[in-house]
């Protein structure tokens, strides 16, 4: 099953009571966080108006007529970041494991799976770390641990893992490079700086295992040939790419 | 001045006259670069002086603008070092079966786009923005032969591209006003990245920082371009926990400040 797949399996519901957060506890999750959030002020300011709760239930990430949805401002982008960190750890986890890991891929592609699987475990775990301090109502609001289904993608052929790497990484730069400006925290933008540079450097490196002596590390499929630049996109145009991958259901009502 | 240090801490190199395997089959082009490095430093020394009169760059203000003119100069560096190297022909046209050549001739256009890109966005060349192109001198005064030793060039083109993906990562906090130029560096970024990766796969390195290790062959003076990079605590979240710091380093690219890229780039800029 490719990445370009456009039919959605999306089964499992996620079932979480929806909590109103307290506004005291989400001070103090705010100062544990030890990072401005723009976007809490927003949603403090829409709390204290009892009439405007648009506001609170769109930029906080949590269950919304039954489904979780991922929010909007900083919270949303997060989660949203948080989702696709999920699946790229998912991913390697199963390709690093998968019974013939030592002889499918040679010792260069081993050592490249294997680190990307550190990294991107290192930044699934980074997210779930990060909004459990900052949510106001974790419990509630975090994002569950996803379920996932490649559907007919054979974990033993090297083709396809590296193909399905390819489309993974591709879609993590785009996907960061479309959510920087939708971060107002410079601090979480900062972050966000940190690993899309990041995903862009694994990008390279199978490109590099698939095609080596090759311009593909940077190619004119991905990198325009006319601007030099990379390609961005918003959510609404990644998440169908990746929720191919996943089953577990969510929505992204209130991101571009 | 840093320029005295940069000299001194190149020649001492011992990683220069490393044997690995990688090096191996520069050795022929080794050897000649060696010998005009070091035949050539009594010049370099010698060119200090005129370096004292030198027109150095300054650190561009915090601001959108700033942050695209600071981003420009840096443009303008690599689209020079890359151009002059196919110029040169320093990138043997056999090396890997050619795949050498093919990268930098693909990382050069790139570079050459991203000038016009950041030139246009800053309102063409008559624009009051506008920011001109410095004069670079990639020998240092005469102790780098970038143009001649192809190891030289691979160790200089790693520093340039790993130093692009922590400049721009510092600049991004002065864009976040302006919604389409932070996407459009970013865009550039992660392009850099891309580069940054394969250089260093060419040199026989993994394409990500491990620590804040410049790697092997790598000349101590370029130790400025790593430093910082080992960090393993990310919003009070220990990435070393999982995997060690190697990996949980690797795993995030540090910033660089803009005086500390402006330090970097005017050690090439006379």
């Amino acid at each position: 099953m490719l990445l370009t797949d456009k039919n959605f399996i999306m089964k499992n519901e996620v079932k979480i009571q929806e909590v109103n957060p307290i506004l005291d506890s989400r001070r103090s999750f705010l100062k544990l966080s030890g990072l401005t959030m723009v976007t809490a002020g927003l949603v403090l300011a829409g709390c204290s108006d009892n009439d405007n709760d648009d506001m609170q239930d769109n930029s906080l990430p949590g269950i919304k007529n039954g489904i979780f949805d991922l929010g909007s401002g900083d919270f949303g982008v997060l989660t949203y970041a948080y989702a696709l960190e999920q699946l790229e750890a998912d991913f390697y986890t199963k390709v690093v494991n998968s019974s013939n890991f030592n002889t499918t891929f040679n010792d260069t592609e081993r050592e490249v799976l294997t680190d990307l699987y550190h990294h991107e475990v290192v930044h699934r775990d980074f997210f779930k770390a990060a909004l459990t301090l900052a949510l106001p109502d974790p419990g509630t609001q975090l994002l569950p641990s996803l379920a996932f289904n490649y559907g007919s993608l054979n974990f033993n052929s090297r083709n396809e893992v590296l193909a399905t790497a390819k489309a993974l990484e591709d879609t993590g730069v785009a996907a960061y490079n479309g959510a920087g400006k939708l971060i107002k925290s410079a601090d979480y933008l900062l972050l966000a700086g940190k690993i899309v540079s990041v995903e862009a450097r694994h990008a390279s490196a199978i490109r590099s295992l698939i095609n080596p002596n090759s311009k593909d590390f940077a190619g004119d499929d991905i990198v325009s040939a006319s601007t030099g630049l990379d390609a961005a996109s918003n959510p609404s145009k990644i998440l169908p790419i990746a929720g191919g991958f996943i089953t577990t259901k969510f929505t992204a009502k209130y991101l571009p | 001045m840093n320029i005295l240090k940069f000299i001194e801490s190149f020649t001492d190199d011992n990683t220069m006259r490393s044997t690995s395997s990688r090096r191996d089959s520069f050795s022929q082009f080794g050897n000649i670069g060696k010998n005009l490095a070091f035949a050539s430093i009594p010049f370099g020394l010698s060119a200090l002086a005129s370096k004292a009169m030198a027109k150095d760059i300054t650190a561009t203000p915090a601001t959108p603008i700033g942050a695209l003119q600071f981003a420009l100069t840096l443009e303008y560096l690599e689209n020079e070092f890359y151009a002059m190297a196919l110029d040169h022909g320093v990138i043997p046209a056999s090396e890997n079966g050619g795949r050498d050549l093919k990268v930098f001739q693909q990382i050069a256009d790139h570079e050459a786009d991203h000038v016009k890109f950041l030139i246009a966005g800053l309102g063409g060349t008559a624009s009051a923005n506008f920011v001109p192109k410095p004069t670079f001198d990639f020998t240092v005064g005469g102790a780098f032969d970038p143009f001649n030793d192809y190891p030289t060039f691979l160790a200089l083109a790693q520093a340039f591209e790993d130093t692009g993906v922590r400049a721009y990562k510092g600049q991004a906090a002065n864009l976040i006003t302006t919604p389409d130029l932070l996407t459009a560096a970013l865009q550039i970024h992660s392009v850099e990245a891309r580069h940054a990766s394969e250089v260093r796969r060419l040199r026989g390195l993994k394409g990500w920082i491990s620590n804040a290790e410049r790697g092997a062959g790598m000349p101590p003076a370029t130790q400025a371009v790593y430093d910082g990079e080992g960090v393993t605590i990310q919003a009070g979240f220990n990435t070393a926990a999982a995997f060690g710091a190697a990996a949980g380093s690797e795993a995030y690219d540090e910033p660089l400040t803009t005086q500390q890229v402006v330090d970097i780039a005017n050690i090439f800029i006379v």
